[in-house]
C-alpha cells in the first residue's frame, strides 16, 4: 500500500464500495444527534416508509435550544419547546438513545461525544452540525453534515462522498507560557484563511500539539471548520488511550485491550504524503484576540486593530472596513484598549473541565468589572458537576459570574442567552460572525484565560504579564 | 428533489466574499421543524438596516430581483454552520443556481441535497458577471448543466466542471437515499466483515 496518512488509513477502513470515478460510499460508525437539523430527517424517513438501519449507532441530546437558567420552569419560547419535545418524540419512535434536559449526562453534544466514550479512535462520526471536527482530537475521522445526510445516515449508515485531499499543519517548538490550544487554532487560521482548508482533511502535528492533552486538542480540532476545512485529525496516543478508559460507552475488558492496540497502530506512516504542508513555531504564538468578523481577522494581543488605509488591495481593504464599521472599532487601536460590556465563557470551543479551572484560576480572589456581566456555561451536566465538586461554580460566583446549567447558550444565541446591539463580548466560543451572539453584537474569540482577565479588567490584558 | 437540466433566470448579484450561513439564515429563523417557509429569513439582518428599515441597495430588497432564480457572489460562499436551511431558505426564495469563485465544503453539498446548482466559476468570469450585471437592470444568463456551460447574452460561454455523480443525479432528480438503498447487500457485508475486525464499533 506504500505510505499512508492517518486520514487514509481510516478512509480506506470505511469504504463499502467505489466507483471508478471514485465516488465512494463511506460507512459512518456513530452519529450524533440535535434538536435542531434533525426534525425534517425524521420527517423524510416516516414519509418514505423508512427507519434507521443502527439505531444503536445514534445518540441524540437537545443542546442548542435549552435554557441555561432554572430547568424547572420548562421552556418558556414555544417555537424552542416544540424542536425539543420533537426530538425527543422522535427518538422515542425510532428506538434512538437520548439525553433529556433533566439528564446529568445532558450538554452540548461535541462534549458528551467524548465524555460518555461515545466517541473512539479511528471512527467515522457525522452530526447535523459543522463543529463535529471536535472529536477529531482522537483521531477519528469526523465532519459536519446538513439535514438531507443527517436523514440519508439514519437510513442507511453510509454517506456518498469523494475523497478530500489532505494537509499537514505541524507546530514544532514550545508555545509560550499562558498560551493554549485555542491561541494555537486562532493563529492557524489567520495564517492560512477561513477559506484555507476548503476540500481537505488537516491533520495536526509537532511537539506543541502533542503535548495538549485531549481537551486541549478538542479545542483545536473544533475550530478546524473555521479555517474551512472538512475535519482535522490528531493521531492517538497514550494520552488518547488514557481518556478513553473506563468510559460509560467505551469498549470494557478485552476488548479494550484489543481496541487499544489498533488505536496505537493509526498514525500516519514515516514518508507519507499531504497535498500540503504548513509550519508554526509554538514560540510565535502569544494569546490571539480576533477584532473583526470572521475567525481569521485576528492578531496577537499585543497588536493593534488593522487601517485599512494601509491596505492596497481593495477587496480586503473594503471588508477590513465593512468589520470595523460593524465591531463599532477605530483603525489602528490596540488590542488591549478595546473595552468590553460582556463575557461568555462557554461553548464546545471552551466548556470543558480544564477550561473552567483555567478561567477560575484568573478569576480567583477577584471580581468582574462594575462594567461587565459574565457568565460560566459548562458543556454538560458532568462537567458541571465535577466543577462543583471541585468548588469552581462558587470562584466564578463570588467573582461575579453567572453559573448557568449546559448548553450551546450564547455561541450561537438561539436561546435567551443574546447579546444586545452594540454590546461587546469577549468569547471563548469559536464564531464572531455579524450578529452570532445577537443581532448587532460585537463577538472577540479568545482563550478561557483571556476571557477571565477581560472579564475582570474590563478590556483585553496580556495575560501574560497581568497574572 | 427537483431535477435541474437548464435554467435561464435573472442574476441576482451579492458582491460579498466570506458570506456565512449565519447571514444566509439567521439562528432566529432555525426554530422550526420543516424546511419550507424560510424565505422570511433570507439574509434577514442585511435586508434590515439597524433601524430597521429596509436597505434598498440589497438585491431581495430590489423590485428587479424579485424573480431571480440564479445568485451571483465571491469568494467560500456559505461558510460557518452546517444547517442546511441555507440552501432551503434560497430555494424558498426561487434560487436554483450559485455563481461563485469558491464554496464552503458542507453548503456545497447542501446544495446538491436540494436540486440548487452551485457553479465554480474563475474569479475573472465572476468580476466579468458582476460588471454586466451592475451595469444593467436586469441581465440573465442560461446554465446548462448537461453541457456544463454557463452561457451569456453577449455570447460568451464559461463552462464549469461538476462531479459526474452528482450531475446524473441532478440532472434525474434522483433521490439519494434510494440510490444507497439499492447498495444493501454491499452494507451488509462491510457490516459483518467489519464486525469481525473491530468488534468494539457494533
Amino acid at each position: 500500500m506504500g505510505s499512508q496518512t492517518l486520514f487514509e488509513k481510516i478512509w480506506n477502513q470505511h469504504v463499502v464500495r467505489e466507483e471508478p470515478d471514485g465516488t465512494t460510499l463511506l460507512y459512518i460508525d456513530r452519529h450524533l444527534v440535535h434538536e435542531v437539523t434533525s426534525p425534517q430527517a425524521f420527517e423524510g424517513l416516516r414519509l418514505a416508509g423508512r427507519t434507521p438501519r443502527r439505531a444503536k449507532a445514534a445518540l441524540a441530546v437537545p443542546d442548542h435550544n435549552v435554557p441555561t437558567t432554572d430547568r424547572k420552569q420548562g421552556i418558556s419560547d414555544p417555537m424552542s419547546a416544540l424542536q425539543i419535545s420533537t426530538l425527543e418524540n422522535n427518538c422515542a419512535e425510532f428506538g434512538i438513545s437520548y439525553y433529556g434536559m433533566q439528564d446529568i449526562r445532558q450538554g452540548i453534544v461535541h462534549v458528551i461525544g467524548p465524555e460518555q466514550g461515545l466517541t473512539l479512535p479511528g471512527m467515522t462520526i457525522v452530526c447535523g452540525d459543522s463543529h463535529t471536527s471536535t472529536h477529531g482530537a482522537f483521531g477519528a475521522l469526523a465532519f459536519g453534515i446538513g439535514t438531507s445526510e443527517v436523514e440519508h445516515v439514519l437510513a442507511t449508515q453510509c454517506l456518498v462522498q469523494k475523497r478530500p485531499k489532505t494537509m499537514e499543519i505541524r507546530v514544532e517548538g514550545i508555545l509560550p507560557d499562558y498560551c493554549s490550544p485555542k491561541d494555537v487554532i486562532l493563529a492557524i487560521i489567520g495564517r492560512i484563511g477561513i477559506g484555507g482548508g476548503i476540500g481537505q482533511v488537516v491533520e495536526y502535528t509537532g511537539s506543541v500539539i502533542r503535548s495538549f492533552s485531549m481537551e486541549g486538542r478538542m479545542t483545536l480540532c473544533n475550530m478546524s471548520i473555521e479555517a474551512g476545512a472538512r475535519a482535522g485529525l490528531v493521531g492517538p496516543d497514550e494520552k488518547t488511550v488514557a481518556y478513553v478508559k473506563g468510559r460509560p460507552l467505551s469498549p470494557q475488558g478485552d476488548m479494550f485491550a484489543q481496541a487499544s492496540q489498533a488505536w496505537l497502530d493509526l498514525k500516519s506512516d514515516p514518508g507519507a504524503r499531504f497535498d500540503k504542508v504548513v509550519e508554526l513555531r509554538g514560540e510565535d504564538i502569544p494569546p490571539q484576540v480576533t477584532w473583526g468578523t470572521n475567525p481569521g481577522m485576528v492578531t496577537d494581543v499585543t497588536g493593534r486593530v488593522p487601517n485599512p488605509a494601509d491596505i492596497e488591495d481593495e477587496k480586503v481593504r473594503s471588508a477590513t472596513q465593512r468589520a470595523l464599521d460593524y465591531m463599532g472599532l477605530t483603525p489602528s487601536i490596540s488590542v488591549c484598549d478595546i473595552k468590553i460590556d460582556r463575557v461568555f465563557i462557554g461553548s464546545c470551543t471552551n466548556s470543558r473541565i480544564e477550561d473552567l479551572r483555567v478561567a477560575a484560576k484568573y478569576v480567583q480572589g477577584k471580581h468582574v468589572s462594575e462594567k461587565v456581566k459574565a457568565m460560566v456555561v459548562p458543556g454538560s451536566g458532568l462537567v458541571k458537576q465535577q466543577a462543583e465538586e471541585e468548588g469552581l461554580d462558587r470562584i466564578f460566583r463570588e467573582a461575579g459570574f453567572e453559573w448557568r446549567e449546559p448548553g450551546c447558550s450564547m455561541c450561537l444565541a438561539m436561546n435567551a442567552d443574546v447579546l444586545t446591539p452594540g454590546e461587546r463580548c469577549a468569547s471563548t466560543s469559536n464564531r464572531n460572525f455579524e450578529g452570532r451572539q445577537g443581532k448587532g453584537g460585537r463577538t472577540h474569540l479568545v482563550s478561557p484565560a483571556m476571557a477571565a482577565a477581560a472579564a475582570v479588567a474590563g478590556h483585553f490584558v496580556d495575560i501574560r504579564d497581568w497574572a | 428533489m427537483q431535477a435541474f437540466t437548464t435554467l435561464t433566470g435573472t442574476v441576482a448579484p451579492l458582491d460579498r466574499a466570506d458570506v456565512d450561513t449565519d447571514q444566509i439564515i439567521p439562528k432566529q429563523y432555525l426554530k422550526t421543524i420543516q424546511r419550507t417557509g424560510l424565505k422570511e429569513g433570507l439574509f434577514a439582518d442585511w435586508r434590515q438596516r439597524p433601524d430597521g428599515t429596509l436597505d434598498p441597495d440589497f438585491f431581495s430588497n430590489q423590485s428587479q430581483y424579485q424573480e431571480s432564480s440564479i445568485l451571483l457572489t465571491r469568494d467560500n460562499f456559505g461558510c460557518g454552520s452546517s444547517r442546511e436551511h441555507a440552501p432551503w431558505a434560497l430555494l424558498d426564495y426561487g434560487i436554483r443556481s450559485i455563481l461563485a469563485p469558491s464554496f464552503a465544503d458542507i453548503f456545497y453539498n447542501n446544495c446538491f441535497q436540494n436540486g440548487i446548482l452551485p457553479v465554480v466559476l474563475t474569479a475573472q468570469a465572476i468580476q466579468t458577471l458582476f460588471d454586466r450585471v451592475l451595469s444593467k437592470h436586469t441581465y440573465q444568463v442560461t446554465v446548462d448543466l448537461a453541457e456544463q456551460v454557463i452561457a451569456l447574452p453577449e455570447g460568451e460561454r464559461y463552462t464549469f466542471t461538476v462531479d459526474p455523480f452528482r450531475k446524473d443525479c441532478m440532472i434525474k432528480g434522483l433521490d439519494g437515499i434510494g440510490l444507497t438503498l439499492q447498495y444493501e447487500p454491499a452494507i451488509s457485508a462491510y457490516e459483518a466483515r467489519r464486525s469481525r475486525e473491530a468488534p468494539w464499533l457494533f
